[in-house]
């Protein structure tokens, strides 16, 4: 278990507990936090479960692969240093805490 | 926007998201999604591919969890579909005699397999791929069978044939036409995913037309092709394309041809009558002649577009439509509409496995087919909404070209 915060462009958030084997994207899912589109269900395709980690995040995410830094070049809301794709983020008590921030449009 | 209450027809990807967007969107007026499957909402695309060798389950297929019903005040309606609209009154029946009133219809009655008309269709162990009840029959039946038949070389069909492959089946795909996928890509990724199946153990026969299917007691077993070849089948899948679900909207007397005829506001010719996803054809600036789509971006997309429009920030659908699909373990990408296009210029190397293909339209940048390149398909998909320009063919032939480069200059 993890506790997920999504912070929404309009400065309101949604806190959830997110049991693993899940993704930080499918932890918005089955909480209804909407904000995260994920047309291709969380294969890395689509680019439209972007999120900004939050910048004082400390806690530990997995690297990067070649295919999330790839698809991140097209997002419809600008890449930033903290740019990730939410389906690339299993949870687990590692990221108990995390904090992410939703883009102002996924699509 | 004074909607009155929202009926969608259908609850598939479409009437999902268009019912999620219009709360999101702040719509307070009641929404009844109404469904032919007696399931919720599910994602379709993983029934052609991890879903068949239980990577994915059956869990996280759900495209909401049971919850969301009841938390956006959506009344879902499953198991008991739309039998007839009566325009003149504004209402719907369902099968199961119910009368619903709507002040706004949309139809997300999404697409059906085309059958096979061949002697020998309806033998068991034939499936056509289409629903969550098709994928359970054919995942049972891969476990127990040794050959598998594709018809037809489409993208699910062949996502199925590299999914047995893994499992070890002996697979067989049958082709009519002179290359795979050949009415949604070009020759040289066709040509690619080709010698991908073949090495990895699929035959792969073109220009070859199944003629009959045979059986015993019931059940497949033999296939025979029009130059006499018979191979055994105990599966057959049928992939050779779907029709969309438009017999609803023509019994309503509303324009149909190939999808429910739409505007470019994705507005019927029936007031207050919308079509989205699978079912629709409708005018975009991506092509010459209106288009239907078949893909999750499409559904997604045009529901959110009409969702805004009814919640007061009305638009036309212009989305760029892109396309994904996973075969032999490598990432194929498609953005844009690219047929017909009057040249493409490969970019990367197709010997390494990482190579585009982009396409161009009197010089113009149409779109862009990827493999194992995203950043190409993303900007690609990047470059295509906002208008841009794009490289030109001969840049993009010079070696050493990086998209990325136009990235930075569209900002
Ligand atoms: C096996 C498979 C793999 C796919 N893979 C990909 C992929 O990798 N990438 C991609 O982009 N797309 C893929 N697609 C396509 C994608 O799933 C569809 O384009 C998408 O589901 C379309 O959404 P829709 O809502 O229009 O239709 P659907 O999701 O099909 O939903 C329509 C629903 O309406 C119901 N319905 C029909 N008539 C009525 C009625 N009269 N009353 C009530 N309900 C009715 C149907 O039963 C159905 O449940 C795949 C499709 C399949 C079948």
């Amino acid at each position: 278990m993890a506790k997920i915060t999504y912070k929404h462009p309009d400065g309101t958030e949604t806190v959830v507990e997110v049991a693993a084997p899940n993704t930080v994207m499918r932890g918005a899912k089955l909480n209804n936090v909407e904000g995260i589109v994920a047309q291709c269900g969380g294969s890395a395709q689509c680019g439209t479960c972007h999120v900004y980690i939050d910048e004082g995040n400390r806690l530990p995410l997995p690297e990067m692969h070649e295919a999330e830094d790839d698809v991140l070049y097209g997002t419809a809301s600008e890449r930033r240093p903290t740019s990730r794709l939410s389906c690339q983020l299993p949870v687990s008590e590692d990221i108990d805490g995390l904090v992410v921030h939703l883009p102002p449009t996924q699509t | 926007m004074d909607t009155g209450p929202v009926v969608v027809v259908g609850a598939g990807q479409a009437a999902l998201e268009a019912t999620a967007a219009l709360r999101a969107g702040g719509h307070t007026e009641p929404i009844t999604l109404v469904g032919a499957e007696t399931v919720p909402p599910y994602a379709r695309p993983p029934l052609s591919k991890g879903f068949l060798t239980g990577r994915v389950g059956t869990d996280e297929l759900w495209l909401r969890p049971e919850s969301f019903f009841a938390r956006q005040d959506v009344t879902s309606v499953l198991g008991d579909p739309v039998v007839e609209i009566d325009r003149d009154a504004d209402r719907v029946r369902l099968a199961s005699g119910e009368w619903i009133g709507y002040g706004t219809l949309i139809l997300a009655t999404g697409s059906s397999p085309r059958r096979l008309s061949v002697p020998g269709a309806g033998l068991e162990g034939v499936v056509a791929l289409r629903s969550l009840s098709d994928a359970e029959e054919l995942r049972c039946a891969l476990r127990e069978a040794g050959d598998l038949l594709v018809v037809g070389g489409g993208f699910i069909g062949l996502e199925v044939a590299s999914v047995a492959r893994g499992l070890g089946l002996r697979v067989t795909v049958v082709e009519a036409g002179p290359r795979l996928m050949g009415r949604s890509v070009g020759g040289t990724l066709s040509a690619h995913l080709a010698a991908l199946h073949r090495a990895g153990g699929t035959r792969v026969l073109l220009e070859r037309e199944l003629v009959a299917l045979r059986g015993e007691r019931g059940r497949v077993q033999v296939a025979e092709l029009n130059d006499g070849t018979r191979l055994a089948a105990d599966v057959v899948v049928v992939g050779i394309g779907a029709l969309p679900n438009t017999a609803l909207a023509a019994q309503a007397g509303l324009t149909t041809g190939n999808g429910v005829v739409v505007d470019r506001w994705l507005r019927t010719s029936g007031r207050n009558v919308y079509a989205i996803g699978d079912c629709a054809r409708f005018p975009t600036p991506h092509a010459a002649r209106p288009v239907r789509l078949e893909s999750v971006q499409n559904a997604s997309d045009q529901a959110r577009c009409v969702a805004a429009g009814l919640t007061g920030n009305r638009r036309p659908y212009t989305s760029v439509p892109w396309f994904w699909t996973e075969q032999c373990g490598v990432r194929v990408q498609m953005a844009g509409l690219t047929l017909p296009h009057d040249r493409a210029v490969v970019s990367g190397s197709a010997a390494e496995g990482r190579f585009t293909v982009f396409r161009f339209r009197d010089g113009r940048l149409v779109g862009a087919e990827s493999v194992n390149r995203s950043a190409d398909h993303m900007i690609t998909r990047r470059l295509l909404a906002d208008g841009a320009a794009g490289p030109a063919p001969d840049e993009v032939a010079r070696p050493g070209f990086d998209i990325r480069r136009h990235l930075s200059r569209t900002g």
